[in-house]
């Protein structure tokens, strides 16, 4: 937890609330991790869990009125002012980011020269437009489009390809960190192996750190050195991604584990309810309302981050500190019942 | 990946477009051979009826090839417009080659300003009403593009004209000049306006220019509104569009995001309903004409209606039919130079 000089970006108690009529909703609450050179950090979760604000406010793209506290430190300095033209300058830059939906991430209108014109020209004006495809050929290379499909235009590409493309236009001006926010999810399974296959391999190509949001389990564990599992805005669990799948720790991880389909999947096993509402979450531990495990101390208190055995860093009242737990808290909770029973009314 | 690679594509498409003009006006020939046959009485006795003798009457329906069967008639028509022959008036018996070529530069004056003062009003500020979406710039152009659009042209124009009558008397409010300008001005292009540049008079100049804005922006400020919606709402669209984020995302300055690539890409959908402003443009035209006894083929066309001279309402209705075609497929090409993705 100790920040190192060698991290490329680490965070610290970032806050994403979005206003609502009904109040503030906390997509993002309370989160910290680090994340070194070249390292590729899964982040997991059900759909409203706050991967997309998380991988969003770290590049300051945000919608009007969200809003954002913390400390971020990217390469050793505090990032700047989220409107800021020093955030501008990072987002491209040094900061990169990879879409969900590679068909409609290209303007349809230009070029695909003129897209990495566009970029390459936005951070050093003035380079010839010769140097900019020279970078451009390059990283289009390694993605695997001849150089021959410069001068295309978007709408004559694959959706994997635009794919490919995204990625190249984002990594052109080799920046330091990407948030690859669900980058297979609108691809068929050959071609998100294919892409997974590229973004594993960046740091070898580009030294490029890759917060990789998910919630393919299977891609978490081809492509990912850590993972770190999200629920109601907090990250739960994070650790090592083969220790993490080994042995999960949080209750939160092993139903999500749990939960995975796979080829040998006999059974359907899914986590009752869903997850809580973020503008009034639940009180003490956000999970406590489907947690099997759940004791009374879920109910009242958070829980403490904690290390446990495997280097994991752990949410949760199971393990510990026990001096916190107030007498008679490990009692365990009779919640599942009081679930079923809102779920028939 | 197919043919929109292959070279030559576009040629290919502006080829397709062009050929596809002559189906087009055959169909609206046909349309409007069709329309002034069913309706009822002939044009003889409608126009000139009870002030000739009968025998008169027949002669000139003789003469009009009205008595052939009805498959002559049509033969007669296609293929005399065919040889830019839209026939007589049957009232005064001019042809009709000739009203347009006298009246119809003054039209197209009118029009083309009227277009160009659209354009220049309604484009920027449907774009500054998309780009600052919800403030009070917003409300105001939006109110501003609702009534002018639903304003009928000729109560725009009489205010117009009021309100010039009173504030800025000696305004010209009628006619495309002053009769000294209209004799002094040798004709050469049937364009008034072009006359007078190459005569080289700029007192005529000006006098034309000072008779041509009311009508110009009276006819301009109908298209003009919905300029300013249709912009305003596909800047909204394209704002949100993902590639502004993703260009956002890429660190691209926010003024450079909105102008090419939400402007631009809002564009497309603007451009094709410019082509189909052009009906709206012409009929409106009409009505301004009239308004403003502006000497054009709208004025000559209400003429003839009052007159029910069929042949002559014929003739200018497939004149303004065909140029709407030809704009639309002007259009068509324009937008397939803007969008590559139209060429296939």
């Amino acid at each position: 937890m100790s920040t190192t000089g060698q991290d490329v970006l680490s965070v610290r108690d970032l806050r994403v609330w979005y206003g609502t009529e009904r109040g503030a909703a906390r997509a993002v609450d309370g989160v910290s991790f680090d994340l070194r050179p070249g390292e590729i950090l899964g982040l997991v979760g059900e759909s409203g869990c706050g991967k997309t604000t998380l991988g969003r406010g770290l590049l300051g793209l945000l919608p009007r009125g969200a809003f954002v506290d913390g400390d971020v430190t990217f390469k050793g300095k505090p990032m700047p002012a989220v409107a800021s033209k020093e955030y501008r300058a990072l987002r491209g830059a040094e900061l990169g980011m990879i879409f969900q939906e590679p068909m409609t991430r290209l303007n349809p209108l230009m070029r695909i020269s003129e897209h990495f014109e566009e970029t390459v020209r936005a951070h050093h004006p003035g380079v010839s437009r010769e140097r900019v495809r020279h970078a451009a050929l390059e990283v289009l290379r390694v993605m695997g489009i001849p150089p021959t499909r410069y001068r295309s235009y978007p709408h004559e590409f694959s959706g994997g390809m635009r794919q490919r493309l995204t990625i190249a236009l984002a990594l052109v001006l080799r920046p330091a960190f990407i948030v690859a926010d669900e980058p297979t999810t609108a691809l068929d399974v050959l071609v998100e192996a294919q892409i997974i296959k590229i973004l594993a391999d960046l740091r070898r190509e580009f030294d490029t750190s890759l917060l990789l949001i998910t919630h393919n389990l299977g891609i978490v564990s081809e492509a990912c050195d850590r993972v770190a599992v999200m629920y109601a805005g907090r990250i739960v669990e994070i650790g090592d991604a083969r220790q993490v799948f080994r042995s999960p720790q949080h209750p939160y991880t092993q139903e999500l584990l749990r939960s995975t389909i796979s080829l040998s999947t006999t059974g359907l096993s899914f986590i009752p309810g869903s997850p809580p509402d973020l503008v009034d979450p639940p009180a003490g531990c956000r999970f406590h309302p489907r947690c099997p495990h759940a004791m009374r101390v879920c109910a009242t208190q958070a829980p403490v981050p904690l290390e446990v055995a495997g280097g994991q860093r752990v949410e949760c009242w199971l393990h510990g500190p026990e001096s916190q737990v107030p007498p008679g808290g490990g009692e365990p909770l009779h919640v599942r019942e009081e679930l079923s029973v809102a779920d028939e009314a | 990946m197919s043919t929109a690679t292959a070279p030559g594509s576009l040629p290919r498409y502006i080829v397709q477009r062009l050929l596809l003009i002559i189906p087009m006006v055959w169909f609206i020939l046909t349309l409007v051979f069709l329309l002034m046959r069913v309706a009822p009485g002939d044009p003889v006795s409608a126009s000139v009826g009870g002030r000739l003798p009968e025998a008169a009457l027949d002669q000139r329906r003789e003469a009009l090839g009205l008595n052939d069967p009805l498959i002559q008639q049509y033969w007669d028509y296609l293929s005399g417009v065919l040889t830019l022959d839209f026939g007589n008036t049957i009232t005064d018996n001019t042809p009709i080659t000739q009203i347009v070529k006298e009246n119809g530069g003054a039209t197209l004056t009118l029009t083309i300003s009227a277009m160009l003062l659209a354009l220049v009003v309604g484009l920027p500020l449907g774009l500054i009403a998309g780009r600052y979406r919800d403030t009070p710039a917003d409300g105001g152009i939006r109110i501003f593009g609702i009534v002018t659009y639903a304003a009928p042209v000729f109560y725009t124009g009489l205010l117009v004209q009021l309100l010039f009558l009173n504030v800025f008397s000696g305004w010209p409010l009628l006619g495309q000049s002053t009769p000294i300008t209209e004799f002094t001005v040798e004709t050469r292009t049937h364009i008034l306006l072009l006359d007078a540049i190459i005569a080289g008079d700029g007192d005529a100049v000006i006098d034309v220019l000072k008779h041509l804005m009311l009508p110009a922006v009276t006819l301009g400020l109908l298209i003009c509104g919905i300029f300013i919606r249709l912009t305003r709402v596909n800047v909204l669209q394209t704002l949100q569009a993902d590639y502004v984020e993703a260009a956002r995302a890429r660190g691209i300055p926010e003024r450079r995001v909105v102008r090419s690539h939400a402007f631009r890409n809002a564009m497309v959908p603007v451009v094709t309903i410019i082509g189909l402003q052009v009906a709206l443009l012409l009929s409106g035209a009409v009505l301004t004409e009239k308004t403003f006894a502006w000497p054009g083929l709208g004025n000559q066309l209400i003429t003839y209606i009052d007159q029910r001279d069929y042949a002559a309402v014929q003739g200018i209705i497939t004149l303004f039919a065909v140029v709407v075609v030809l704009i639309s497929i002007l259009i068509d090409i324009v937008i397939a130079l803007i969008d590559p993705r139209v060429r296939y």
